[in-house]
């Protein structure tokens, strides 16, 4: 638990984490200084808790349970935890559904995205932050610029260049105009303006060029940076919905979210067929939950990277 | 491309004379910058900048969808598309006024009960004697990471006529409504509640003064039930993310300050109220800026779960702009709508930066204040 207490301190690195443990750890005997005021105080802060955990978890818990129930079950009897009785149809259902397909395009076009945006945010973000080059403030005020712009309304923009360069429709329009953010470079440049110019200084020294200090020295030196942008690009890129919705209307083309989306208007899910819906649900909330327990630490992180950037 | 070129070459004009000087890599780091920025540039400018300007092009044009919006059969219309949706009679301004009328409430509704909720997590989640601090944490940050999606679908089940909702609901002898298929207005219900009019025959004064092609009846419904639904659900959905930036300020409250109120005699109501609210409002401008931002642009919701309906109670700017262009192929008007909701954005969160600003610089002449009196009292000393 300790650990964890350090890593909301948002980006500013390790030190403020640190000071943020130590502040608590030697704050920790004024716990009866609190005490004293009541346990009925302390009571009433478990019951608000558990209240609201108990708000917040229990729609998973009922995604879950009610993906092995029966139609009829799930109509009936919305409340019951237990499937009675368990089934597993809305799963094979889903099987034979375009579901595999769309699970597919959305792992490809994450992992493109993903790789994308690590990969091209922090070239950028190095550039931004080190390297001296003419028009470099402009550039950074320009990328502020773009990041103030609100995402929604760039949907007709964005359908409009697709289909004028002959893209719409295509898988490279799912994911091309995803491979960079103006939020990732923003979070890598002021990470490497964090790190001391040392080392690059040495490397140059040495007679290593531009890319490969980038590639060599300053990447690895940039680990925690990186995690966090994939972290924000998996996420970001796995739970996209508007941006499929204009790039394709190809039900080949469809990504988990527009093809689950697809089941509640019409298709083949709606009406009373709750089960196929959460099973759907269930299936693509796995890998977020995976993604988010295995990396809980650098997620709190992003949030705060991006409080940061507000 | 050219761009990059053009800007490329006084760089490259000007670096030899640095490095002959300086023995650094001037102009080496000059092309290696505009490389290294070059797939960002190109990605951005083709399918952010460029976009922008193609689409206010179209805002002012009637393209159909068919061919380039740029070839000789697509006629300017001027402003037509602008003046069909704020200031001629007709059903595109009514449309329009409708979803942002509904928008508004959505606004005012979500962001300030988001924001208390967040603060309300984080202070509780906070407490220092609590166990299992971040099991709690990460249950109440998870759905922010899961898809908008997968939530809805959920709450789409949970809030059927007969779902999970109704019956916890019916425990105690309360019969829900029917959620996502009701239309009907709060503050309209409120009214009828209390007896202030007749939900039925609304009064005359009321019903008949047309603002903008609605009636100041219909401009006064309130959310309706089922946007009160989809409120829930963001809220729900939201807060989680800026209980982590109101723990992260939370921990930057230096201790003793509280020990500090404690001694003084303050419950813990005053403490918070005197010492934990002040020390968190630059955090709570900041969300509510955010959340400001982030409630205009609500779309996900609407396309998976309403459509707009019941009776175009969930319509937004930002889907009718999608359904005007994608589905009635009116791409100009479609245009027009994004465009006004980009404005709309800008004006509400300039407004706010400009307060924050304000509040900012007051803190900053304060601190200086402070610096010069510190100064002169060592100088007298």
């Amino acid at each position: 638990m300790s650990s964890s207490v350090g890593t909301n301190v948002s980006e500013e690195g390790r030190a403020r984490g640190a000071q943020a443990q130590l502040k608590v750890s030697t704050s920790s005997d004024d716990g009866n200084l609190i005490g004293r005021s009541g346990r009925g105080r302390k009571i009433a802060v478990y019951v608000a808790l558990v209240a609201f955990a108990l708000v917040y978890i229990y729609p998973f818990i009922v995604q879950l349970s009610t993906s092995f129930k029966t139609d009829g079950d799930a109509v009936n009897n919305p409340l019951a935890l237990i499937p009675n009785p368990i089934t597993t149809e809305a799963f094979q259902r889903i099987a034979q559904t375009d579901f595999p397909l769309w699970f597919t395009n959305s792992v490809v076009v994450t992992l493109l995205v993903t790789a994308g945006r690590v990969f091209f945010n922090s070239l950028a973000g190095y550039a931004l932050a080190r390297l001296k080059f003419v028009g470099r403030d402009a550039l950074f005020t320009a990328i502020l610029a773009v990041l103030a712009v609100p995402g929604i309304v760039l949907l007709i923009p964005k359908f409009l260049v697709l289909n004028y360069l002959g893209i719409y429709n295509t898988y490279p329009a799912l994911f091309v105009p995803l491979l960079v953010d103006a939020a990732g470079v923003f979070i890598m440049k002021q990470f490497f303006e964090s790190i001391s110019p040392s080392m690059e200084e040495a490397a140059r020294l040495d007679g290593a060029g531009t890319f490969r200090t980038f590639w060599s020295v300053i990447l690895p030196m940039a680990r925690p940076a990186l995690i966090t942008l994939t972290i924000l690009s998996f996420q970001g890129s796995w739970n996209e919905l508007a941006h499929f919705i204009i790039a394709a209307n190809d039900p080949k083309l469809y990504t988990l979210t527009r093809g689950v989306a697809s089941l509640t208007s019409g298709g083949l899910g709606s009406g009373s067929q709750f089960p196929i819906t959460m099973a759907a649900a269930l299936l693509m909330t796995i890998p977020t939950a995976l993604v988010f327990i295995a990396f809980q630490r650098y997620f709190t992180q992003g949030a705060n990277a991006g409080a940061d950037k507000g | 491309m050219s761009t990059t070129d053009t800007a490329e070459a006084p760089g490259t004009s000007r670096a030899p004379r640095r490095r002959r000087g300086g023995k650094g890599s001037g102009q080496r780091q000059s092309v290696a910058g505009w490389l290294f920025v070059t797939p960002v540039l190109v990605v951005l400018g083709l399918f952010l900048v460029i976009p922008i300007f193609m689409a206010l092009w179209v805002s002012f044009t009637n393209w159909n969808g068919r061919g380039s919006p740029f070839s000789s059969q697509v006629n300017l219309v001027g402003a037509q598309n602008y003046t069909a949706l704020l200031t001629q009679e007709g059903l595109s301004r009514q449309d329009f006024m409708i979803s942002l009328r509904n928008t508004f409430y959505y606004v005012i509704g979500v962001v300030p009960l988001q924001t208390i909720l967040a603060i309300s997590l984080a202070v509780i989640v906070n407490q220092k004697f609590l166990k299992g601090r971040s099991f709690f944490r990460t249950s109440f940050y998870f759905p922010s990471v899961v898809s908008s999606v997968a939530i809805s679908l959920v709450f789409l089940y949970l809030f059927t006529g007969t779902g999970a909702v109704n019956q916890f609901l019916g425990i105690f002898g309360i019969d829900g409504p029917t959620w996502f298929s009701d239309p009907r207005g709060l503050i309209h219900m409120i009214g009828g509640g209390i007896g202030l009019w007749s939900t039925d025959a609304p009064p005359d004064f009321l019903a008949n003064t047309q603002i903008m092609n609605l009636s100041l009846w219909e401009w006064l419904s309130g959310p309706s039930v089922a946007m009160s639904a989809i409120m829930l659900q963001v809220i729900w959905t939201t807060a989680g993310t800026f209980m982590l930036m109101f723990i992260a300020a939370l921990q930057d409250l230096p201790t003793e300050v509280e020990e500090a109120a404690t001694v003084d005699g303050a419950n813990a109501w005053q403490r918070f109220r005197n010492v934990t609210v002040p020390h968190l409002r630059p955090t709570i401008l900041l969300v509510i800026t955010l959340g400001v931002i982030g409630t205009w642009q609500v779309f996900d919701q609407m396309y998976v779960m309403t459509q707009g309906g019941p009776a175009k109670t969930t319509l937004t700017p930002a889907y009718l702009s999608y359904t005007a262009a994608f589905r009635q192929q009116q791409w100009g008007q479609g245009a027009a709508m994004a465009f006004l909701l980009f404005i709309l954005i800008f004006v509400l969160t300039s407004f706010q930066r400009f307060v924050l600003r304000d509040k900012d610089d007051a803190k900053q002449k304060k601190a200086e204040r402070k610096q010069r009196r510190a100064a002169k009292k060592k100088v007298t000393a």
